[in-house]
């Protein structure tokens, strides 16, 4: 399928580079392949949390895989982001069991607030409101992911708290 | 080892699946495989149309498998048996199976290269319906270009994935592969790069249906016009067998092909200077005209005989195409007069 | 109180950190394991507790261990199946958040048992401050000489990682987690060959759930007829249920199996009854995929006997009027959820998670959510229901994985238990533009309007 392809700067970092290796120590030597899945994470996260096709490359060369076994994977999963994507997204879960408990009118209501559609970013490139499939927090909905975190027990109170935080760049999104 | 296909015992060697005695047994026993390859490794399993029913595991456990078998990675037991064509569970199976392929297949066999050679084709008619139960807006992609040589039609494929098998086994650099997930999972370069190995060709042989076509074949003729010849040549190619299956047109080359077997698979894989670049006769030693099934969609132009008037069974009014689309068709540039417009909206135009 | 095995001690202040585990007895499973049996003891041991897989299958982990290939001398791993991602499971991540060293200390006893010198955790990506809470347990453990090499001077080694996934509800099929442990994409393989022959990197392999494997220290440290003791018949021991939905109380309870199904339901010591006034109408007891159950059925099976938290009486009656225990997953529903919409929202999920490898679940799940979403908005058609039914039982049983199943069975549960539901929306798309239709109008209300009429 034709693609948009994105211009994204490369940083590998040493930080980045001794965390990548960390990673592969964690496999048998000759599997390094199976570092894949955390090592894109990290790369990710290290480059405003979206995979261009030269960063791909750049890891299918550390790892010593063909490109091709990084796009594969990378589309497989819906962690990874192929294109550039909002600051703070917020990803409310929106399966049944959140959905029992008022994760829609949520959604609406911070769309609504921000002024986009579900899977739009601000014009600031801020904020994007997506909605995923089962987060694993089915007792504390509604709820939604932000970063490597999950905020829960949402309310549209929390809802105004949160996107306040992030306009004051209060909001953490890595654990590193 | 003995193992029983429809009532029909064969010996077998260990490690046989029951899709490769249903092969040495032949006729209809025979599973449909669209994705297991016998020359490509790790294929089969995928398109579950090759589903049978074990009614004895083996004479050590003599139980029956409680779920259908993919046939083609299913190896067989000593006292084993097995019924495929035999099985209403089977038929039904196979079905479905053929009904999901072609919910959101284009069904443009018209337009279509491979109309004519394609075993989703064969598979339709022997286990599909005429009618349709899918109303829902059909799947598409965006339209990707592989280079000068293959066209891929990605809204045709039927994900076997021998093609990616084609390229791990031949190629020591692929790039190709299969992209995203579940029924928006498509075969792509990710980056619109040019496939240009040697034996990238042989992906449009081993494409079971129009998905990846021969771009120097594009539109040319239909398969049925064509007369295929068996022919060879000193390929020195590493790798390539040289023998291949060639297309004519009068006394035109207008195809090169791998040389098929009767389950569609080559003998020999053959190189991209063979397919694509040797089209003159002189290139070739031709050794004969090639057979073909009596039953084949190529024999109907090769037997001069009396024909019926034809009937398609089908939907009343399926040529006149959906309402909806018949909406959007809007032809403002030839207009039509009261007479014809009547009869363009009755669909008899 | 009944008893707890996984979480009595999850309340004991800074049991996160290793030194108060320690402190409170932590890691004496695998000084007894290492010190004083032998792996096929510790087998023994967890077979005799007849504990089945928590992850939803329930198949006798001491028989799973017992299958894992020793002749061909290849390296053997444990991998412990930590990708949770059943719509209403949520018990795994409570155990690794709040109790991080319980799971590694039964990856070293299981490891053990299984002579596995190189196991994993395959943790979904989306749980990733739980993955750095795991990662900071694994070095706390191995500072203090419980993982690497020659542990205790027992020469037994044993290296553990986590590793993380990136969104795919499918990894949590074992075949699937081992290809995505691998770093491929996240397809089922075809079996056989099972792991336990060829799994990870083609080695023999164990794939357990987190519970599972949490269970196995206290079996190690009492016994396994100890364990079998708790619960009922071949629903032994203790189970984490993650309650969510129209409940007053929901969160992670930890219940003996053969509790009832009406005592945590309404006590107040587990879900404490409805989050509101409005009347129970449905429940799904395992997880999204297993079949829904209409109220008639919640609390006495078809025969009228008291349903029970087990295995086996959830699912009395087979499909026809039970359903399973699953994952332990239980998604309770009011009056004013409309099931319709309930089984679309399922079905849009199976239909997102599917891989996308084999046929019948690739273009069955679509059209099932396709046809649904018709439904639910108003532009459903009488023929639709039969279309449903039909769609569905082409895919179960068609598939490489489960997930085809998964994604049938709750489609034919609610037309098998609420077909007059589904037959509204197609008769009444007036009456249900708006999504939350059911609140203001229950369907108890609105059922007389589709009743069979007669002259």
């Amino acid at each position: 399928m034709e693609r948009t392809h994105h211009k994204q700067e490369i940083n590998m970092t040493e930080t980045l580079m001794n965390r990548i290796n960390e990673l592969i120590s964690h496999y048998p030597e000759d599997k390094k392949k199976s570092a894949l899945l955390p090592v894109l994470h990290e790369v990710q996260d290290a480059h405003d949390n979206w995979l261009s096709i030269e960063l791909m490359d750049k890891v299918a060369e550390i790892l010593e895989i063909l490109p091709i076994e990084v796009y594969e994977v990378a589309t497989f999963y819906t962690m990874f982001n192929l294109k550039p994507i909002g600051k703070y997204m917020f990803e409310f879960c929106q399966t049944s069991c959140c959905c029992l408990r008022g994760t829609e009118d949520l959604m609406d209501y911070t769309c609504e607030k921000l002024g986009v559609g579900i899977g739009e970013t601000t014009p600031d490139g801020l904020f994007e409101v997506r909605g995923v499939e089962c987060l694993g927090a089915c007792g504390y909905a509604p709820m939604m992911q932000l970063g490597d975190f999950y905020k829960e027990h949402l309310t549209r109170e929390k809802i105004d708290q949160l996107i306040a935080d992030c306009r004051d760049n209060k909001i953490i999104l890595h654990d590193k | 080892m003995k193992v029983t296909i429809d009532g029909q015992e064969i010996e077998v060697a260990p490690g046989t699946t029951i899709l490769q005695a249903a092969r040495m047994i032949g006729g209809e026993s025979v599973p449909p495989a669209m994705c297991y390859y016998s020359k490509l490794d790790k294929t089969g399993g995928k398109c579950r149309c090759c589903l049978v029913e074990v009614a004895k595991g083996s004479d050590a456990d003599p139980r029956p498998m409680p779920k259908l078998m993919a046939s083609c990675v299913t190896g067989c037991m000593d006292g084993m048996e097995v019924n495929s064509k035999n099985s209403e569970r089977v038929r039904e199976a196979r079905q479905s199976v053929t009904e999901f392929l072609l919910i959101n297949h284009p069904l443009d066999c018209p337009i279509c290269d491979q109309a004519g050679e394609c075993d989703l084709q064969d598979l339709s008619f022997e286990h599909g319906k005429s009618k349709t139960r899918f109303i829902e807006e059909k799947r598409t992609f965006e339209p990707e270009d592989i280079g000068p040589n293959i066209q891929l039609h990605m809204n045709r494929c039927i994900l076997c994935q021998r093609c990616v098998a084609v390229a791990d086994q031949l190629t020591d650099n692929r790039v190709h592969g299969v992209l995203d997930r579940g029924d928006h999972a498509n075969i792509s370069t990710c980056i619109s790069k040019a496939i240009d190995n040697e034996f990238s060709g042989n992906m449009i042989d081993v494409c079971p249906v129009g998905a990846l076509t021969d771009k120097t074949f594009r539109f040319k003729s239909r398969v049925w016009f064509n007369k295929p010849f068996n022919a060879h040549r000193e390929c020195t190619t590493p790798g390539c067998c040289g023998k291949t299956t060639v297309w004519m047109f009068g006394n035109e080359i207008q195809r090169v092909t791998g040389r098929k077997d009767q389950y569609h698979e080559v003998e020999g894989f053959i190189c991209n200077t063979c397919r694509f670049d040797k089209k003159e006769v002189s290139d070739w030693v031709i050794e004969g005209p090639r057979k073909f099934d009596k039953d084949s969609v190529i024999n109907q132009n090769n037997y001069t005989r009396e024909m019926d008037t034809v009937h398609i069974a089908t939907e009343e009014g399926i040529l006149k195409g959906r309402a909806e689309d018949r909406k959007k068709i809007s032809m403002t540039a030839i207009p039509l007069d009261q007479k014809e417009q009547e009869e363009f909206k009755n669909g008899n135009l | 109180m009944s008893q707890k095995i996984l979480l009595d001690k999850i309340n004991v202040p800074g049991i996160k950190t290793y030194e108060v585990y320690r402190r409170e007895g932590g890691y004496a499973s695998v000084e007894k394991a290492l010190k004083s049996m032998t792996p096929d003891d510790v087998v023994e041991e967890v077979k005799k507790s007849g504990l089945r897989g928590r992850g939803g299958a329930g198949f006798p982990a001491g028989m799973k261990w017992s299958f894992i290939d020793k002749k061909s001398g290849k390296p053997r791993h444990l991998v412990c199946n930590a990708d949770e991602s059943e719509p209403g499971t949520f018990k795994d991540r409570y155990l690794m958040e709040f109790i991080p060293h319980l799971l590694i200390e039964g990856m070293i006893t299981s490891s053990f048992a299984l002579g596995a010198n190189r196991s994993y955790i395959y943790i979904r990506g989306e749980y990733m401050w739980v993955f750095k809470i795991l990662e900071r347990a694994i070095a706390e453990a191995k500072a203090a000489g419980w993982l690497g090499k020659n542990i205790l001077g027992t020469g037994y080694d044993l290296e553990l990682h986590v590793h993380c996934g990136a969104g795919a509800y499918i990894c949590g099929e074992e075949t699937a987690l081992i290809e995505s442990l691998e770093g491929k994409r996240g397809n089922p393989r075809i079996k056989p060959p099972f792991p336990a022959v060829s799994g990870l990197w083609a080695n023999p392999t164990v794939v357990n759930n987190v519970e599972t494997i949490a269970a196995v220290p206290w079996i190690v440290n009492n016994s396994g007829d100890d364990y079998a003791k708790i619960g009922i018949g071949r629903s032994t021991g203790t189970k984490l249920i993650s309650a969510s939905g129209n409940v007053k109380n929901p969160g992670v309870y930890e219940i003996e199996l053969g509790l009832s199904v009406d005592e945590f339901m309404n006590s107040d010591e587990y879900l404490g009854g409805m989050s509101s006034n409005r009347p129970l109408k449905a429940l799904v007891p395992g997880g999204s995929s297993v079949p829904i159950l209409p109220a008639d059925l919640i609390f006495k099976t078809a025969n009228g006997e008291d349903r029970l938290m087990t295995y086996e009486s959830l699912s009395d009656g087979g499909f026809a009027t039970g359903s399973m225990l699953g994952s332990g997953g239980f998604i309770v529903y009011d009056d004013t959820a409309c099931i319709v919409r309930n089984t679309w929202n399922f079905s849009r999920f199976y239909h997102h998670e599917s891989c996308g490898q084999c046929t019948p679940c690739r273009e069955g799940t679509g059209w099932l959510e396709k046809v649904l979403w018709r439904i639910e908005n108003g532009q459903g058609r009488e023929e639709d229901i039969d279309l449903l039914w039909s769609i569905q039982s082409k895919i179960e049983g068609n598939t490489i994985c489960p997930l085809g199943d998964a994604a049938s069975w709750p489609v034919a549960a609610a037309i098998r238990h609420f077909r007059e539901e589904f037959e509204y929306h197609v008769r009444f798309p007036e009456r249900i533009k708006n999504r939350d239709h059911f609140v203001n109008e229950p369907f108890e209300k609105v059922r007389h309007l589709i009743a069979k009429q007669t002259v």
